[in-house]
């Protein structure tokens, strides 16, 4: 009887050639690599690989037509040095990304809070209010949204119904920002449902201990509803910001793709995107890209530090 | 002062479907009443509508006297603990207590002086800091009765507050909460499907079986006088026999039944002759020893347990009929041998074919 080692490998089988052991190990493990195939093949071909080419491509001058040209640091440094529409993309996505999130995820609860009375229909209404996720971000969309706030749109008469003249929202830059936030809250069906599989994970018992002690339905909702659904707020408030620093194709279709009135609406992703494909500067591109990757990884963190002072576990 | 919960033809409807018939019931100040019966009977149901968490849909709930259906539920003077204890997750056991007191807007140092009281009651003052998660079953349970204590209520429900518990703990909760009765003196009404429970912490049960009571009584009047043999087989641990029997004979002063390949002679009348009876006994009142009571049949023994005080012994009776015995001491009885049970001639029950008792 061979001796056996604690992995489970004698020592004889440990001095078999290398070939032999991965042939025995393919013949073993060979499905299930198979089945992996596919998701190796776009992990590696599709994803990994052109993340890490970008990164390669943030330190050069390339512009898809000449060799890369190896440049070190310094497009980060007239990133951060030199580049006015930098500053300006930053800050409207983050106007985007300040307004647009909590205002979603209120909007979403709210809707779930009454979707989650036990009305009838309730399947009909849930498909009905989750059908803007499913278009929100449609070239389509956008261009009704377009038409919706044109200075001659259905907005506009609408309220002049009511003797209000309303500016052209699109082209005023006070404005054109808030389209793009309007359009953003549209998209609550996405956090709506989440919300509402939330709400139904709150025991009643809680709602009926509550309210034998005598509190109001405004109480139970600070008290119990608000806290013990953390989880699932934290959750959307996570998806949606990446989803908004990620927010492309509503401004480029509703300003034609220039960011435009005065760059109000030249949302980062808008920008890089500039960069790349107007202008062709790749590395400078694949900079900002990386960049933002930081700004959102830098956000999640930070979300997932302070989480343990407001987010409640049962368990 | 202690208060009266008194039900008067209570009934709930869901739709066209009737879950409560017509409940007519008295509870009398400081009693600790317990709904008994199998799931789905509607003694969760009856304890949900005294609350005021279920509508009634017809008939009177009254407290002290006072018309209470369509009192809120916070009005009542009533607190509840939930099966599942119903504890805020995110709140600490001393915000547990106190939730209840800081929505009735009462001064902090009221709401502190009451959470001290009732945490010396239950012995859970280490606790107050943690959080339910970091509690075991029992002392979740404690929490669970301390939110109900804080609030100095008229009348405790208890809604199956034991059955999430191991079975060791079950005991001590129960030992505690009769304590507490004792203590208290409230009303308390206590919903369970455990007739040991009931037996053991009641001073009236009231034995439900499909929206309709069975029978309202003193624990050892139910298991003495059961009024049916759904109440006799439900109260009484292990459960009471029947025999499917047949009345041969009878007259004022008596009766003949055969049950179980056997006479029996019975001392009070049961019907006519070729009546169809059941003649239940319970298994604690049948004995194998010559001299233990009245011979009830001939059995083959299939089985038997030692249970260290007792000795359970599951036999068939020449006609077929499954009887099982409970003799008290550790008794040498081999299975597959024959014995004579013999039944203690003043402890047997007779139903008629309707169930009642006769």
């Amino acid at each position: 009887m061979t001796a056996r080692s604690y992995s489970g490998i004698s020592a004889t089988e440990r001095a078999v050639p290398f070939v032999s052991w991965w042939s025995r190990m393919w013949s073993r493990n060979a499905p299930g690599y198979l089945f992996l195939l596919p998701w190796f093949l776009g992990f590696f071909g599709l994803t990994l690989g052109p993340i890490l080419t970008s990164l390669y491509l943030s330190f050069t001058d390339f512009d898809l037509l000449t060799p890369p040209e190896w440049t070190g640091a310094a497009n980060y440094v007239r990133i951060f040095t030199a580049d006015p529409k930098f500053a300006q993309s930053m800050r409207v996505t983050l106007s985007f990304v300040l307004f647009s999130v909590p205002l979603k995820l209120a909007f979403a609860l709210g809707v779930a809070l009454l979707l989650n009375r036990g009305m009838r229909g309730l399947p009909i209404y849930r498909a009905v209010f989750y059908l803007p996720s499913l278009l929100g971000a449609s070239v389509a969309i956008a261009v009704l949204w377009r038409q919706l706030f044109a200075g001659d749109g259905v907005v506009n008469e609408f309220l002049l119904m009511f003797g209000i003249e309303g500016p052209s929202w699109i082209s005023n830059p006070r404005f054109s920002l808030w389209t793009l936030i309007a359009l953003a809250i549209w998209q609550f069906g996405s956090p709506m449902i989440i919300f509402l599989a939330g709400l139904r994970q709150i025991p009643t018992d809680m709602y009926e201990a509550a309210s034998l002690d005598g509190a109001s339905k405004w109480r139970m909702f600070w008290k119990i509803t608000l806290p013990l659904l953390t989880p699932v707020i934290f959750f959307n408030a996570i998806i949606q910001t990446i989803e908004g620093f990620k927010s492309f194709t509503p401004a480029f279709i509703i300003s034609g793709g220039t960011g435009n009135p005065i760059n109000s609406t030249l949302f980062y992703t808008l920008y890089l995107y500039q960069e790349a494909f107007s202008f062709f500067r790749m590395g400078y591109a694949s900079a900002l890209a990386w960049i933002l990757l930081i700004i959102v990884a830098l956000f999640t963190g930070f979300s997932f530090l302070t989480s343990k002072y407001w987010v409640h576990y049962d368990n | 002062m202690s208060t009266s919960v008194v039900l008067q033809q209570v009934e709930k409807r869901y739709g066209d479907v009737e879950v409560i018939h017509g409940i007519d019931l008295n509870i009398d100040p400081g009693e600790f009443t317990v709904f008994v019966g199998p799931s789905g009977c509607g003694k969760s149901t009856l304890l949900r509508m005294i609350a005021g968490l279920e509508p009634i849909s017809g008939g009177n709930l009254l407290i002290d006297g006072e018309r209470m259906n369509e009192v809120p539920a916070a009005k009542r003077g009533i607190a509840m603990v939930f099966q599942s204890y119903a504890l805020y997750p995110h709140m600490s056991v001393y915000q547990n207590l106190a939730f209840g007191l800081e929505t009735a807007r009462l001064p902090k140092a009221e709401i502190q002086q009451r959470v001290q009281k009732a945490a010396e009651i239950l012995r859970i003052e280490p606790l107050l800091k943690r959080k339910p998660k970091q509690l075991s079953g029992g002392q979740r349970q404690r929490v669970a009765i301390g939110r109900a204590i804080v609030r100095e209520p008229r009348i405790f429900l208890f809604d199956e507050p034991l059955s999430n518990l191991d079975a060791e703990l079950r005991v001590q909760m129960r030992v505690e909460i009769a304590k507490l009765h004792n203590d208290l003196g409230n009303t308390m009404i206590y919903v369970t499907h455990d007739q040991v429970e009931a037996m053991t912490i009641a001073d009236k049960i009231v034995v439900l079986q499909a929206g309709i009571i069975e029978q309202v009584g003193a624990p050892l009047e139910l298991y003495n006088h059961p009024r049916n043999r759904f109440v006799a087989g439900f109260i009484g641990s292990p459960k009471m026999n029947f025999l499917e029997a047949k009345v041969e004979a009878a007259d004022a002063a008596g009766a003949k039944l055969r049950a179980g390949g056997s006479e029996i002679v019975v001392n009070r009348a049961v019907g006519a002759g070729g009546d169809e009876v059941t003649f239940g006994v319970r298994p604690e009142h049948i004995g194998i020893s010559e001299g233990s009571g009245v011979e009830l049949a001939n059995v083959k023994v299939d089985l038997v347990e030692q249970l260290g005080g007792q000795t359970m012994v599951y036999a068939t009776t020449a006609d077929g009929q499954a009887l099982t015995i409970a003799v008290d001491g550790q008794r040498a009885v081999p299975p597959g041998s024959t014995l004579t049970a013999y039944v203690d001639p003043a402890r047997y029950h007779v139903f008629g074919k309707d169930g009642r008792a006769i």
